[in-house]
């Protein structure tokens, strides 16, 4: 699906997460970022929109969140616990 | 003008096919899959459009907009850095530059790393160096970030191992101590998948995969299903995914089961049904490819048995497309043309959730 160039890996998470099928999982995510699921694969506005909301972008931007930070986001945005974020949280408290 | 459509054979051969040998691969192919795993076979409308897809003159094909799968994969950045044997293109790259070309550069949906001998057996002897670089990448990592390693009960039979070897016993025709055997493998097969996923899970493991169970027959199946229960239970943050081996579990004990269920003999609308079960999050099917037939015979193949795992599963189901599998030609390095192919038919027509 692109990846971090898109919405692939928000859509990988859903699958792993929460054992969701394909369709389900597409909708879920673009609900959860109030978009259309046609857009979920648009580069042009994903790329936009991932900077805006600080999830990664396929693009370096110097200062814009990544790895680990990013993934606290998409774990807030999704509203699923990812197991490095959950451990990395602990480590910070 | 020629009628003949460029195609390829399961072992990558280029080889010029009428539309109506294409037709026939396709009927021939689905009846196959049907007849042996008991499921229906592709109506004429999905012949049909199957047809179009083997017969697109184009290069390469593509799924319509919308209808993208999420890929996952097994190891692909090991392949930008290791050798022949692992497909492996041998730049020498770092495991976390790997993992984060393959993230970046190739925007991969999932990314993932494994031992270089891709079996539990070997990784727990190193899981303390496997975590270190397991957590060091992960947090670089956007994308989820997945460990694999092969369940691999053949690994623990003698020579390389310290069961005796059920091939040998049953060759003296002893059925019963070669069952004896395989199933003292499966239990030290779980031991160690069970202590790598522990550990693993203690350093944030975003996903477990437990790549190409059953390889060994219905005994390692067992063990593979057994130890995703343990580990739902202990870990239950950390999703599994198990990848299939072939499309039919083979049955070198004959008598194992899982949850009343016996395994030998089981195809894939079955095999997910019972991975369902053992708390697996993401199932992948794997379908051999045969190199005497034809791409169409191949795919229209996958395609059958995909598509009732598929209706059969409440999980995700992605469908191995490597080379040899899913339809995809036997051969070092797969044709573009035959791999897209494989992959938009297992989509539009089988239903993946996922490759």
């Amino acid at each position: 699906m692109g990846g971090i160039r898109t919405t692939g890996d928000l859509v990988a998470w859903m699958q792993l997460a929460r054992k969701m099928k394909i369709t389900e999982a597409k909708q879920y995510v673009a609900d959860k970022l109030g978009i259309e699921v046609s857009t979920l694969t648009d580069e042009e506005e994903m790329r936009r929109l991932r900077e805006e909301l600080g999830i990664g972008t396929i693009i370096s931007v110097s200062g814009s969140p990544k790895g680990i930070l990013a993934k606290i986001r998409i774990s807030e945005l999704l509203g699923i616990p990812i197991n490095s974020v959950e451990l990395f949280k602990s480590q910070l408290s | 003008m020629s009628s003949k459509i460029r195609t390829r054979m399961g072992d990558g051969e280029l080889v010029a096919m009428s539309p109506s040998e294409i037709r026939e691969d396709i009927a021939v192919g689905t009846g196959d899959a049907a007849d042996k795993a008991g499921v229906p076979q592709l109506t004429d409308e999905e012949q049909e459009r199957l047809y179009e897809i083997i017969a697109d003159p184009s290069r390469i094909v593509s799924v319509g907009p919308g209808n993208e799968v999420v890929v996952t994969d097994d190891g692909v950045p090991g392949s930008f850095y290791c050798g022949q044997d692992d497909s492996g293109v041998g730049i020498p790259l770092s495991r976390g530059q790997a993992t984060l070309t393959y993230e970046r550069v190739c925007a991969a949906d999932t990314v993932s790393m494994g031992h270089s001998d891709y079996s539990f057996k070997p990784v727990k002897n190193v899981i303390s160096n496997e975590t270190n670089d397991y957590y060091n990448i992960s947090m670089d990592t956007t994308a989820p970030f997945i460990y694999g390693a092969q369940p691999n009960l053949g690994s623990y039979y003698q020579p390389d191992g310290p069961v005796r070897n059920p091939a040998d016993l049953l060759l003296g025709g002893d059925v019963k101590a070669a069952q004896e055997a395989q199933e003292e493998a499966a239990e030290k097969m779980r031991q160690d998948i069970l202590y790598c996923g522990r550990k693993l899970n203690d350093v944030g493991c975003e996903g477990l995969n437990l790549d190409t169970s059953a390889s060994g027959g219905d005994a390692d199946f067992m063990g593979t299903l057994q130890v995703v229960s343990e580990l739902k239970e202990e870990a239950p943050g950390m999703p599994v995914i198990v990848g299939a081996s072939g499309e039919f579990v083979l049955g070198m004990h004959g008598e194992v089961t899982f949850n009343d269920k016996q395994l030998a003999g089981m195809y894939p609308h079955d095999q997910v049904k019972v991975a369902e079960e053992a708390g697996v999050s993401i199932y992948g099917v794997a379908i051999g490819t045969s190199t005497n037939e034809s791409l169409a015979w191949n795919v229209a193949r996958s395609v059958t048995f995909t598509k009732a795992a598929v209706s059969a599963a409440n999980i995700p189901v992605h469908v191995n497309v490597g080379m040899g599998v899913g339809g995809v030609p036997m051969c070092e390095v797969p044709p573009v043309d035959a791999l897209t192919r494989a992959t938009k038919s297992l989509v539009e027509l089988g239903k993946a959730d996922g490759l």
